[in-house]
């Protein structure tokens, strides 16, 4: 099957578009001096790594499911 | 006798980890120390213990941390009152990590060592974080490997006279993968995401030996020929598979406040498929305080070898009762207050917080029934507990 000259540019504009615009810096859509309320202290999702650290281990021992909260997590009979 | 506390070792460093997974850029963690102090009572089991974590930078591209806690555990469980006596015992944890900072990369790398009188549990890990598009998306993988070495106490002339003997019946190694991508989305919102996949490898089960991945202090009921219910050893699978994929939204509002919501699902070979939904609130207050509140829901279905109660003796190649493989769900309600102050001295210390918590957890099970060995299956009821969680702890940065 043979392209027409129509298909080739079909294919062609944005395939080149998608290669191109890769090497293109992402404009950031957030400028760092809009971030103020993102640098709020109660914005962060884990302020307190050891009382958050506890609960996990908590809930841990007593559900089977686990993991995918942000951690590496490590064997320890918790299965 | 750890493995009935029902509390085997979980690190703190594992959440530490959690900040660099969702941090905005590619900055070293604050130099801080914490010092908490938690308790946990509920189903028959109290466990409290102090908690110190420190965090210091070396330079600009190199901090290190090291963590260790302590859990006092006297056990009078469901399990344990219906096959052993209460007890008491020790459970202690140390991590020690690394985070090197190179451009906008974090190495991170790590070791772990818990110890119980009957499991010690040692864990390797490791893990990069990417920051990229002008600090609004950060990546990141981690894995780790874990080795434990599962045993079972034995009190030949009974748990008062405190002469353990100690059998260690096999190992359960464990890897683990991890990936996780956190996302400025608007000048007021955050989101996280998270997949995890690992498995475990231990000692299969058999007539003689329960298996590494169970718990050998519990066992399987089973309804004999003469209508009344009896015991007999579990026997579990020497291999476990399970994945989690999480999502978690943070959002600013508009009165200095902020609101988060996630959502998480797990799924694993042995048939059990959870959910997890969590939603919370915080606001500042009085210019020094913070107050917070959330509320988590956790559901799951039985695993495939489970049952409450067997048919009769040896019914099935794999036989398990244990309660974290029933069929259940939990809800935890939490109120938080944090007051945050600036010392005089020493001067060293930038400023400082002090940290009350309070959780309420209770826990239903859908098919897991209080039966004494050697009773009838009659007329008992569905097992229920509630639990107290309370942490207190204090924070410095420097």
């Amino acid at each position: 099957m043979r392209l027409g000259r129509v298909g080739v540019v079909a294919l062609t504009v944005p395939l080149a578009a998608l290669v191109l615009g890769g090497c293109a810096p992402i404009e950031p859509w957030v400028k760092p001096y809009e971030r103020e309320h993102l640098a709020d202290p109660i914005m962060s999702f884990n302020a307190n790594p050891v009382w958050s650290g506890y609960m996990d281990h908590a809930y841990e021992v007593r559900e089977s499911a686990h993991g995918a909260t942000g951690s590496v997590g490590g064997g320890c009979g918790c299965n | 006798m750890g493995w009935t506390s029902g509390i085997p070792a979980r690190s703190l460093t594992a959440t530490l980890f959690a900040i660099a997974a969702v941090s905005r850029a590619a900055v070293l963690p604050d130099d801080r120390a914490d010092l908490d102090w938690h308790d946990w009572s509920g189903g028959g089991v109290t466990v409290d213990g102090p908690s110190v974590l420190v965090r210091k930078k070396v330079n600009d591209s190199l901090s290190l941390s090291a963590n260790y806690s302590v859990d006092m555990i006297s056990s009078a469980s469901v399990d344990v009152l219906s096959t052993a006596s209460p007890y008491k015992e020790k459970h202690t944890e140390g991590t020690v990590s690394a985070d090197y900072l190179h451009g906008n990369t974090i190495y991170t790398v790590g070791f772990i060592e818990g110890h119980e009188p009957d499991y010690i549990a040692k864990t390797g890990f490791f893990s990069i974080s990417q920051s990229m598009f002008g600090d609004l998306t950060t990546l990141s993988f981690g894995y780790s490997r874990g080795w434990d070495k599962v045993g079972e106490d034995v009190y030949p002339h009974g748990y008062a006279q405190g002469d353990r003997m100690t059998t260690w019946i096999g190992d359960a190694d464990h890897r683990n993968w991890n990936g996780g991508l956190s996302q400025v989305l608007t000048r007021n919102l955050l989101l996280a995401l998270n997949l995890e996949t690992g498995e475990s490898d231990g000692t299969p089960g058999s007539l003689a030996n329960p298996g590494s991945l169970a718990n050998p202090y519990r066992t399987a009921r089973f309804l004999g020929p003469d209508g009344l219910v009896h015991a007999e050893p579990q026997i579990y699978p020497g291999t476990r598979t399970g994945t989690a994929g999480s999502m978690q939204l943070k959002y600013y509002l508009p009165w200095h406040a902020a609101l988060d919501g996630s959502y998480r699902i797990y799924h694993d070979t042995w048939g059990i498929l959870g959910h997890t939904l969590s939603a919370g609130y915080t606001q500042p207050l009085f210019t020094d305080w913070i107050f917070n509140g959330k509320v988590r829901y956790y559901r799951q279905n039985a695993a495939t070898f489970y049952s409450d109660l067997f048919p009769y003796q040896d019914s099935q190649n794999f036989m398990a009762r244990d309660r974290e493989l029933a069929q259940f769900d939990d809800w935890t309600v939490g109120l938080g207050a944090t007051w945050n102050f600036r010392p005089h001295w020493p001067s060293w210390i930038e400023k400082g917080t002090v940290n009350l918590t309070y959780d309420r957890m209770h826990i239903a099970y859908a098919d897991f029934h209080n039966y004494a060995v050697g009773g009838t299956p009659d007329n008992v009821p569905l097992y229920a507990y509630s639990a107290n969680i309370t942490q207190f702890f204090i924070s410095f940065w420097y």
